[in-house]
C-alpha cells in the first residue's frame, strides 16, 4: 500500500519532469533566438559604442565615451532629431484626428460600405518603396501631376516639394496622409465594439450627436486612441525608407530637410563607415524613445478606459 | 416600448415642416455620406490610377502630360509588365524570384517555429514559464530599427554579410508578436482534447501535427499574410546585407532602378519612366491580390485571434 503510494508520487514527479522537458524543448528555438539575435547583438553594440570601429579597419579600438561626446557636440545629431520631432508634430495628432473622422464616416450604415472601406485601406498595404517612387513622380515640381493641378486651380507658384528645404517634410507628410486609412480600420474595430445600448440610452436622455460623440464615442475609444498614439510615436522615430529613397536624388538643400534620425544613423554607420559611432547614435534613440513612452504611459494611465480591465483573460 | 417611441416620433414628424422632418434629414444624411465617400475615394484612387496610366504608356517622354492623366484611357501597353521583367537595361525578373525565395523561406520559418513555441507556452508547465512569457511580450515592444546596427555587427562577425542568411534564418527562431497571438489562440484548445490524444498514444509532435495545427488555421493565415507583406516590401534588410546585384530583392532593385534612371535622365538618356511605373505596379499588385483573396479569413482570423491585445 505504502509502496504503491510512493510509486505513484514518483511517477507523478517523473511525469511532471517529462512535461517540463518537453515544454522547454518546444520553446527552445525562441530561447536560442532570444540569446543569439537579441541579447548578444545588444551587448555587442553596447561594447561597440565605446570603440572606434570602421568598416575598413576591422579591429575595434577602445576609445571610452568619445563617441558619446562627439554625438552630443555634432550639430547633425540635433538637426536630425529636430527633423524627426518636426515630422511628429506635423503628423501625429493631425493624423489621429483625421483618421478618426474617416473612421466615423466609414462606420455609417449605408450600402456598399465594404467597397469604400477597402479603397481607403488599399494605400496602407502598398510597399513603402512603391509609395515613395510613385509620390516622387507625382510631386515633381515642374511636370508632376500635383503641381499641374495646383497651377490649374490658380496657384501661380506651387511648392517645389522634394526640391525645397521648406516643403520636403510636408511632402513626406502628404505621402503619409495617403495611407491614413490603415489607422481608420483600427478605429473602426474600436467603434464597432461600443455597445449600441449606450447610444440608445443617450438618445432616450435627449443627447445630441455631439454630446454622444464626446461623452460616449471618445471615452470608449480611448484605448484605441492610446494604441495609435504610441504606435504613431514609434513610427515617427522609425521613418527611414521614404527618407532614404527620396533624399538620394533630390537637390542638396532638401536632402538635409528629410535627414530623419534613423537615416542619420544609417549614413554615419554605412556611408561614412563609422560603425562604433552609429551604435552610440542608436543607443540615444533607444533612450529617447523609452523616455517618451514612459512619460506618456504615466501621464495617460488615468485617461484611458480599458473595457476588459477587471476581468482577467 | 420601441414602437411607442417610433409612433411618437412619427407624430412629431408630421407636425413640423418637411425640411426639418426626421425622414428628410435621414435621406439628406445618407446623401451627404455618399458624397463624402465618393469624393474622398476618388482622391485616394487618383495616385493609383496615375501609376497604372503611366505604366501602360509606350516608351518615350509621355508619362508627364498636361493636364495629368489620372486614369488609363489612351494607351494599354500591357507588355510593359513583361518588359520590365526582362528588359536589358534593368531586368526585374531575378529580383522577383529572389524575393519569392525569401518569402517561402520566411513563411516556413514563421509557421513552424512560432506554432511550436506557442504550443510549449500554452499547454506545457515548466519552471519560470510566466517570466519567460513576460520576456516575449517585452521584446515584442522593441522597434525594429533600434536593432539595425546591433544586428548588423553580429551578422558581420558571423560572416553572413552579402548572403541571404540574415534575411531568413531569424524567422526560424520565433517572432515575439506571432508567439503572443498564437499562444493566446492555442489556449482556447481544451486540454482534455490533448490529453485524449496522448492517451491514444500520440507523442508531443504527433499531437502538435494532428490536433493542434488543424485547430489554429486562422492564426496560420494571419501569420502567412503578415509575413508575405513584410518580406515582400522589406527594404532595410537587403539594403544592409546584400551587395551583389544578382542578390537584389524586388523593392531594393526597384529603388536602385529609380536612382539609375533618374540619373540617366539628367544625362539626357531616354526616360524609362513608364517601365519604372510598370515595376511599381508590379510590386503593388501582389499584396492587393493577397488582401482580396484572404480578406474574409484574414478579418475573421484577426477578430478571433484578438489582435487588440
Amino acid at each position: 500500500m505504502r509502496l504503491n503510494k510512493v510509486n505513484q508520487s514518483h511517477s507523478k514527479d517523473s511525469l511532471r519532469r517529462q512535461e517540463a522537458i518537453h515544454g522547454l524543448l518546444l520553446i527552445s528555438p525562441w530561447i536560442i533566438g532570444f540569446v543569439i539575435f537579441l541579447v548578444v547583438p545588444i551587448l555587442f553594440s553596447i561594447y561597440a559604442s565605446f570603440t572606434r570601429w570602421t568598416l575598413i579597419s576591422p579591429p575595434p579600438q577602445w576609445i571610452g565615451v568619445k563617441n558619446y561626446i562627439d554625438m552630443f557636440t555634432d550639430r547633425d545629431t540635433w538637426w536630425s532629431l529636430g527633423v524627426t520631432v518636426r515630422y511628429m508634430a506635423m503628423t501625429l495628432v493631425p493624423f489621429l484626428v483625421l483618421a478618426l473622422l474617416l473612421a466615423l464616416l466609414l462606420n455609417q450604415k449605408v450600402r456598399g460600405m465594404n467597397m469604400f472601406r477597402t479603397i481607403f485601406y488599399l494605400p496602407s498595404i502598398i510597399s513603402g518603396v512603391a509609395v515613395a517612387i510613385l509620390w516622387a513622380a507625382l510631386l515633381n515640381p515642374e511636370i508632376g501631376a500635383i503641381n499641374q493641378v495646383l497651377r490649374a486651380i490658380g496657384v501661380a507658384e506651387p511648392p517645389k516639394w522634394l526640391n525645397s528645404s521648406v516643403w520636403a517634410l510636408p511632402a513626406l507628410a502628404l505621402m503619409g496622409l495617403w495611407g491614413i486609412g490603415g489607422s481608420s480600420i483600427i478605429y473602426l474595430s474600436g467603434l464597432q465594439n461600443i455597445p449600441a445600448e449606450l447610444y440608445d440610452a443617450a438618445t432616450v436622455d435627449g443627447a445630441n450627436p455631439f454630446q454622444k460623440f464626446f461623452y460616449i464615442t471618445l471615452p470608449m475609444l480611448s484605448s484605441t486612441l492610446f494604441f495609435l498614439f504610441i504606435t504613431g510615436i514609434i513610427g515617427a522615430f522609425q521613418v527611414f525608407t521614404p527618407a532614404y529613397i527620396l533624399s538620394g536624388t533630390s537637390s542638396l538643400g532638401s536632402s538635409r530637410a528629410i535627414r530623419f534620425y534613423v537615416l542619420h544613423i544609417y549614413l554615419e554607420g554605412f556611408q561614412k563607415g563609422k560603425l562604433g559611432y552609429a551604435a552610440a547614435l542608436a543607443w540615444l534613440l533607444v533612450i529617447i524613445a523609452a523616455i517618451a513612452i514612459l512619460i506618456i504611459y504615466s501621464r495617460t494611465e488615468r485617461l484611458v478606459y480599458y473595457e476588459t480591465s477587471g476581468k482577467e483573460s | 416600448m420601441d414602437s411607442q417611441i417610433n409612433l411618437l416620433e412619427k407624430q412629431k414628424d408630421l407636425s413640423i415642416p418637411i425640411w426639418r422632418r426626421k425622414s428628410f434629414l435621414q435621406t439628406n444624411h445618407t446623401l451627404l455620406v455618399y458624397i463624402l465617400l465618393f469624393g474622398l475615394s476618388i482622391l485616394v484612387m487618383m495616385p493609383l490610377g496615375w501609376m497604372l496610366t503611366a505604366a501602360l504608356k509606350p516608351a518615350g517622354n509621355m508619362v508627364y502630360t498636361l493636364p495629368p492623366q489620372w486614369f488609363p484611357t489612351e494607351y494599354f501597353h500591357v507588355e510593359n509588365f513583361w518588359l520590365v521583367l526582362i528588359n536589358k537595361q534593368f531586368p526585374l525578373l531575378r529580383p522577383f524570384l529572389n524575393t519569392l525565395l525569401l518569402i517561402v523561406l520566411n513563411i516556413s520559418g514563421v509557421l513552424i517555429s512560432n506554432t511550436l513555441i506557442a504550443y510549449g507556452f500554452a499547454h506545457y508547465r515548466f519552471p519560470h514559464r510566466e517570466t519567460l512569457f513576460q520576456l516575449v511580450i517585452l521584446t515584442m515592444l522593441i522597434p525594429g530599427v533600434v536593432l539595425m546596427i546591433p544586428s548588423f555587427l553580429l551578422f558581420l562577425q558571423l560572416g553572413w554579410y552579402n548572403t541571404y542568411l540574415p534575411l531568413w534564418v531569424p524567422a526560424f527562431f520565433g517572432t515575439p508578436f506571432y508567439i503572443f497571438i498564437t499562444r493566446q489562440f492555442m489556449r482556447s484548445i481544451p486540454p482534455e482534447m490533448l490529453d485524449a490524444a496522448r492517451i491514444d498514444g500520440a507523442g508531443v509532435l504527433g499531437t502538435y501535427r494532428h490536433i493542434v495545427m488543424p485547430l489554429v488555421k486562422p492564426v496560420l493565415v494571419v501569420m502567412t499574410v503578415f509575413t508575405f507583406q513584410d518580406v515582400w516590401s522589406d527594404f532595410i534588410g537587403p539594403l544592409l546585407y546584400v551587395s551583389d546585384e544578382a542578390k537584389f530583392t524586388l523593392p531594393f532593385a526597384l529603388a536602385y532602378f529609380r536612382a539609375q534612371s533618374t540619373h540617366a535622365a539628367t544625362q539626357g538618356a531616354n526616360s524609362s519612366m513608364h517601365l519604372l511605373m510598370a515595376g511599381t505596379v508590379l510590386i503593388t499588385l501582389p499584396p492587393l491580390l493577397l488582401y482580396f483573396t484572404v480578406q474574409k479569413q484574414l478579418i475573421g482570423g484577426i477578430a478571433r485571434v484578438g489582435l487588440k491585445g
